[in-house]
């Protein structure tokens, strides 16, 4: 098949591309300069796994620290600086380049696009990201040590009381801000420009729908969080006085700006898992997604909800009465839409021919676990009960079980899923089953007691905690660990998986739909030169 | 969507990319140690910065030139131009945000912080226990903790410069029509007379900053009213030399003969960014001047 891109632009090498069948590329030089959508991807998850080893490689550290009460590992400052940068790296460093890089890979396969809409800019977002996390690590080297300020930096202890290299966490973010924005520029456009002749908005995969509204929302709250640190900057070192009474600012001004990007980017971490998710539970229930249309109007309304209810997160900081209601009635208001597809989920399932393999497995303890995470967060949402879980660890128990059971766990699935067609190979079942199995028990031992700590009335964010919670912490710890050695297994996997095993078929899932599964597996380098017919 | 299957030009490796991500690296550490080195008598992070800015110049000047080759080349489809259109669109609406931003700021502490620690709704004891003396107006004057400045007046160069901009974006309008009309000797002239309104306006900026610094006491620690008003019109005059910078990368490939009334996205986008200066600086004119 002649699935070859015009692919340099003096036309002598036209021909030479031409006759040599999928050409790419060798050594580091075709990682470094590439411009090709599938390369681009595996270096998005590449980093996006290293980074998440990172990041829990600090959340092991913060465990260890929390095994028994009283101070026992390491000093507070290094605690703080441990939470601050294990969320940061995990939200900006694990997650969202996880689904860039899912996004890479699958969207011009999933519309039959050549590539990307701008294959040179994707490689710049890419690049970007290496760079602003060198820097953000290395300021944790720094005299005075790195961010401490929690990942939400609060204002007055990321002006006031931060440390000297707070600067250096400024320039990262900002980085990682253009990075994020360009990738989402390139994604967007590509969705918009580059879809098959035929594929109308109402016939695009629901993977590639949640995609299209994650990338809007990228677009308009990134740049706000871009102002945030800027006035960090300016407040912390020229003199300015934004988030700081005696200079006639507020620091509630800070949480107001900082929200309003990171209720966004709190949906931005879990619409593609949504995609992911529909796009997984069809092809393992032999039957089409139930309800495609309120699907794609549900992700839609969750986008659109999540700009008017920032200030669910700052029921405690002071507000008038009526924007105390307004923010609890939105917030409230987004368990319909998210309803809606949990409903249609199980209503997919339902009577379905359904085998279990890992994909599938992940994908339903993912509607399980990330409904639990729904619901506290309902319950947080309610203003008078938030003023009793505030800042405990019912929050970390809720933003854990929405994050890593929701987002980390659906980008397994999804990486599960699509390794064959990757790799050409199929992973080991039995190994990856057992990553799975783990995960699952660990994971649940890990943050399932925190919700009762935290109801008990334990802070988060605090290297000590009262006698009375040591039992709880203690099994939290151990399933923290356990959690932790279990993802091992994943990197296992990966790699026997890349290196070889029994070989994929073109679509190696029963009911898996769409134009990736028409492609041999491993995908040719490139692809969909001439666009397919859509069906 | 085309209905008729052509080719999608893509490019092959390019080192522009890893090289702007590297003059990015540069950038953010000189950056950051120039900023923690203020005060002190260190350089080397200016130095660091230097060079992360000659990189990226570098970068883009590499980089455009491919594209600009391409683009004379005829390898670009209507597809192709449409994904740039589309791109430049979405890159303005993040910018619009980043504006957004900074505005909120100002009307919060303008409508709800100034109020409330005049002691509006009910926060009569904020004023009475921590600034009794504090009074709620605005422009902020006099902060809590009695720091003193002036008021920037709208008359004189703010106004002057409002009238600079919005004949800069006229001007700028005809030479696009003077384009589309294959006119070269008046696509030339207009756009050269808004590059040069350009260039002005960012000089009156410059003169007005260094005014509100040594006669008016308005200077970025003045408090929250000084912070609004530099913050703002300072991104915004950054956009603006940005803006200059491409009308006269414009300027000069319009006189070396290139785009046509068919093929000048560069021009178009150049277009669309100086009118979406032009109305942020409008927004700032009214909120941050005028009222």
């Amino acid at each position: 098949m002649s699935t070859l891109v015009k692919n340099n632009n003096k036309k002598a090498d036209i021909d030479d591309f031409d006759h040599a069948h999928d050409e790419k590329p060798r050594g580091i030089m075709r990682w470094l300069l590439t411009t090709n959508h599938k390369d681009i991807g595996t270096l998005y998850l590449g980093f996006s796994l290293l980074m998440f080893f990172v990041g829990g490689a600090m959340a092991m550290v913060i465990r260890a620290e929390l095994f028994q009460p009283g101070m026992q590992i390491v000093d507070p400052n290094f605690f703080n600086q441990m939470t601050t940068v294990h969320g940061l790296i995990m939200v900006f460093g694990a997650v969202m380049p996880a689904f860039v890089g899912l996004a890479n890979w699958m969207v011009p396969l999933m519309i039959g696009a050549p590539d990307m809409a701008l294959p040179r800019l994707n490689n710049w977002s890419f690049w970007i990201l290496p760079a602003a996390f060198s820097v953000l690590i290395a300021s944790l080297f720094m005299p005075g040590g790195g961010p401490n300020f929690g990942w939400t930096f609060y204002a007055p202890l990321s002006t006031t009381y931060a440390p000297d290299s707070t600067a250096l966490f400024v320039f990262a973010v900002h980085i990682m801000g253009i990075s994020s924005i360009l990738g989402a520029i390139n994604i967007i456009v590509t969705i918009m420009n580059l879809r098959a002749p035929g594929m109308s908005y109402m016939k695009m995969p629901m993977f590639v729908w949640t995609w299209f509204i994650t990338a809007f929302l990228l677009i308009v709250a990134i740049p706000v969080l871009a102002a945030a640190v800027t006035m960090i900057l300016t407040d912390k070192y020229f003199a300015t006085s934004f988030f700081s009474a005696a200079g006639g600012g507020d620091p509630v001004l800070f949480q107001h700006i900082f929200w309003f990007f990171g209720h966004p980017e709190v949906y931005i971490m879990i619409l593609p898992s949504f995609g992911i998710i529909s796009t997984i539970i069809p092809a393992f229930s032999r039957k089409k997604l139930f309800g495609y249309s309120s699907m794609v109007y549900a992700t839609a309304s969750i986008a659109l909800l999540s700009f008017v209810v920032w200030a669910h997160h700052m029921f405690t900081t002071g507000m008038p009465l009526a924007a105390e209601l307004f923010f609890m009635y939105s917030t409230i208001l987004i368990a319909v839409p998210t309803g809606v597809k949990v409903f249609n989920w199980v209503a997919t399932m339902w009577r379905g021919a359904i085998s279990f393999e890992v994909p599938m497995l992940f994908a339903i303890a993912f509607i399980i676990l990330f409904t639990i995470g729904g619901f506290s967060g309902l319950m947080l949402g309610i203003t008078p009960l938030d003023f009793q879980y505030h800042d405990t660890y019912f929050v970390v128990a809720h933003f854990h079980y929405v994050l890593v059971t929701g987002a980390i766990f659906s980008i397994m699935a999804g990486a599960y899923f699509w390794l064959p067609k990757w790799t050409g190979y199929m992973y080991d079942e039995r190994l990856a089953k057992l990553h799975f199995w783990l995960s699952l028990i660990s994971v649940n031992i890990l943050f399932f007691p925190m919700h009762f700590l935290g109801l008990a009335g334990m802070p988060r964010r605090i290297p000590d905690y009262a006698l009375q919670f040591a039992d709880f912490n203690q099994l939290v710890s151990l399933g923290g660990f356990a959690f932790g050695i279990s993802q091992l297994l994943f990197v296992v996997v990966v790699v026997k998986c890349v290196r070889g095993g029994a070989k994929a078929q073109e679509k190696p899932w029963d009911g898996a739909e769409g134009f990736e599964w028409e492609l041999p597996s491993p995908v040719p380098y490139h692809t969909f030169s001439t666009p397919p017919k859509v069906k | 969507m085309s209905e008729k299957p052509i080719n999608y030009y893509v490019p092959s490796q390019s080192i522009w990319p890893t090289l702007g991500a590297l003059g990015l690296l540069f950038t953010v550490i000189g950056a950051g140690m120039s900023v923690q080195q203020l005060g002190s008598n260190s350089s080397s992070g200016g130095w660091i910065l230097t060079l992360g800015f000659i990189v990226i110049l570098v970068m883009m000047f590499g980089w455009f030139n491919d594209v600009i080759d391409e683009s004379q080349a005829n390898l670009y489809s209507e597809q192709m131009d449409r994904s740039f259109r589309q791109s430049m669109t979405w890159f303005i609406i993040s910018e619009v945000m980043f504006f957004a931003a900074f505005f909120g700021a100002l009307f919060y502490v303008r409508n709800i912080a100034i109020p409330w620690l005049g002691g509006a709704s009910n926060n009569a004891m904020t004023n009475l226990v921590l600034w009794p003396n504090f009074e709620a107006i605005w422009p902020l004057t006099t902060t809590p903790d009695g720091v003193k400045t002036q008021a920037m007046p709208w008359h004189g160069l703010p106004l002057i410069n409002t009238i600079i901009l919005l004949t800069s974006s006229v001007t700028l309008h005809f030479s696009h029509i003077a384009l589309e009309k294959k006119n070269r000797g008046q696509l030339t002239i207009f756009l050269a007379i808004t590059l040069v309104l350009g260039i002005s306006f960012i000089m009156f900026q410059g003169q007005e900053y260094v005014e509100a610094y040594q006669h008016m006491g308005l200077t970025l620690s003045a408090g929250v009213y000084g912070n609004t008003f530099f913050l703002l019109t300072g991104f915004h005059g950054l956009h603006v030399t940005i803006g200059s910078i491409m009308l006269a990368v414009m300027l000069f490939r319009v006189i070396k003969g290139h785009f046509t009334p068919e093929n000048h996205f560069a021009f178009q986008a150049t277009s669309w960014y100086w009118h979406f200066v032009d109305v942020v600086w409008l927004g700032l004119f009214f909120f941050v001047y005028i009222i």
